[in-house]
């Protein structure tokens, strides 16, 4: 694995954008952050610019008005970068799937390279859902550089 | 030669190792502060070769020169100083007329390219934060020449640092006499708002102007940006240690005072952030013009009276 990822993987800073949740999900994220689980022992940061962010995670039900900005935000965040989709709402439109303002999930605008289902997640939830896509990255390089 | 090396080694490298352990000192009491585990060793390193391998974005209709040349701007000036001030502590004959004003300058460089740095990314919160720094210069600057200029008196009206270092090794540290006392207090509360760090952490209030002057950089010029202020974390503890407390000797026992001396700075830089909370840009303004200016006159009338 290069350089680059091994420290990507290491210093993950996350940018945490609601795209129309009921904001249980954003309270479970913040959550990660206190002394129970404290996430920065594996050095994530929550950051407030997307510029300086190497994971977007996206909460709620992608309804018109942020799907716009959601994009916009994928297209400023610079890479390479991770997208983190968190909660039911933003996995299938959870039971917003019926609303005449969620036309499409979250993965029919934005790449998604992993989701965390449940409506809300628990934190270990969150951070199993975190362990898996750091494999997954390991893993997905192992198998570039191997061929 | 021989500066090409101390600019090199001493004002690079070991700077920036001690910066780095300094930033992770500082973020681990943070965490253990809020009964958290806090971040491995290693991360402030991590950090910043993560930031060198990320895209750099250059934000359109910003001025692209300025933009990119302040982070450099800073980081050269943080090193010229910490190389000054190594040469210094390490052969006091070494040092020219005027060093210490050479030092109060460069010392403001970091600030000035923040500055530059968040006017020229044209985004209107960085650009907020950018002028709330220069306010926060502003104020600061006034109280920390007063301080230092009590040194200047004690020592015998000398603008060398190495005759200032050398006074304090025949008279004892500074810090001894009361007007010594009550400038360090005053030099270290400027200390924190040079470092902005909280309660003087207003140009880059998280919570309100999201990263503030910084907000527009990513990559390799945020990088140069955090090791510029992780850096400072050692550099300005240092000059204070130079001016106040008798610098750093690398002989036996006294090594060990020189580390204290340093990792109780950091350690008081620590506690003072995390016990407060952030205040307003005018509070700011008040508090150093008011009572911070009064203290250091104070202290320059005690060391004309000879106290
Ligand atoms: S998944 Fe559930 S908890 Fe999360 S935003 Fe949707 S409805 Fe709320």
């Amino acid at each position: 694995m290069s350089m680059k990822l091994k420290a990507l993987l290491k210093s993950a800073w996350v940018f945490h954008l609601s795209t129309g949740s009921c904001n249980n999900c954003d309270i479970e994220i913040l959550d990660c952050l206190t002394p129970r689980f404290d996430i920065e022992r594996f050095g994530m940061l929550l950051v407030g610019s997307i510029k300086h962010a190497d994971v977007l995670l996206i909460t709620g039900s992608g309804n018109r008005k942020s799907m716009e900005r959601a994009k916009r935000l994928y297209e400023q965040i610079p890479k390479p970068c991770l997208v983190v989709a968190v909660g039911e709402c933003a996995l299938s439109r959870g039971m917003f799937i019926h609303s005449y303002n969620c036309p499409v999930p979250i993965d029919k605008v934005i790449p998604v390279d992993v989701y965390i289902p449940g409506c809300p997640p628990k934190p270990e939830a969150i951070i199993a859902g975190v362990v898996k896509l750091i494999e997954k990255v390991k893993k997905g390089t192992e198998k570039k550089s191997s061929v | 030669m021989i500066y090409i090396f101390y600019f090199l080694f001493y004002g690079f490298f070991l700077t920036a190792i001690i910066g780095l352990l300094a930033s992770w000192i500082d973020r681990k009491v943070t965490a253990r502060i809020q009964y958290r585990v806090g971040p491995p060793l290693l991360q402030p390193l991590i950090d910043i070769v993560k930031l060198l391998g990320k895209e750099t974005l250059i934000p359109a209709g910003s001025s692209k020169i300025t933009f990119l040349m302040a982070p450099i701007i800073g980081l050269a000036s943080v090193i010229l100083v910490s190389t000054l001030l190594w040469i210094n502590n390490i052969n006091p004959a070494k040092s020219f007329l005027g060093d210490l004003i050479v030092v109060l300058y460069f010392l403001v460089i970091p600030s000035v390219s923040i500055i530059m740095g968040g006017f020229a990314s044209r985004n209107p919160l960085a650009s907020l934060g950018a002028s709330r720094e220069m306010k926060l210069v502003l104020s600061y600057e006034l109280p920390f020449i007063l301080a230092m200029l009590v040194t200047v008196i004690k020592s015998g009206f000398t603008f060398r640092l190495g005759e200032i270092l050398a006074f304090q090794a025949q008279n004892g540290a500074l810090v001894r006499s009361w007007s010594g006392v009550l400038a360090l207090i005053v030099a270290i509360i400027c200390m924190q708002a040079k470092l902005a760090l909280v309660p003087f952490d207003i140009p880059e209030a998280e919570t309100e102007i999201s990263g503030g002057v910084l907000i527009e950089y990513s990559g390799s010029g945020l990088a140069i940006y955090k090791l510029m202020k992780n850096m400072l974390l050692f550099t300005l503890p240092f000059f204070l240690i130079i001016v106040f407390i008798g610098g750093l000797r690398f002989d036996g026992i006294h090594l060990l005072y020189g580390v204290l001396k340093y990792i109780s700075l950091v350690a008081l830089m620590t506690v003072i952030r995390n016990t407060n909370p952030r205040v307003r840009i005018d509070q700011v303004v008040k508090f150093f013009w008011g009572p911070m200016t009064i203290i250091a006159i104070i202290a320059v009338v005690l060391a004309l009276l000879g106290r």
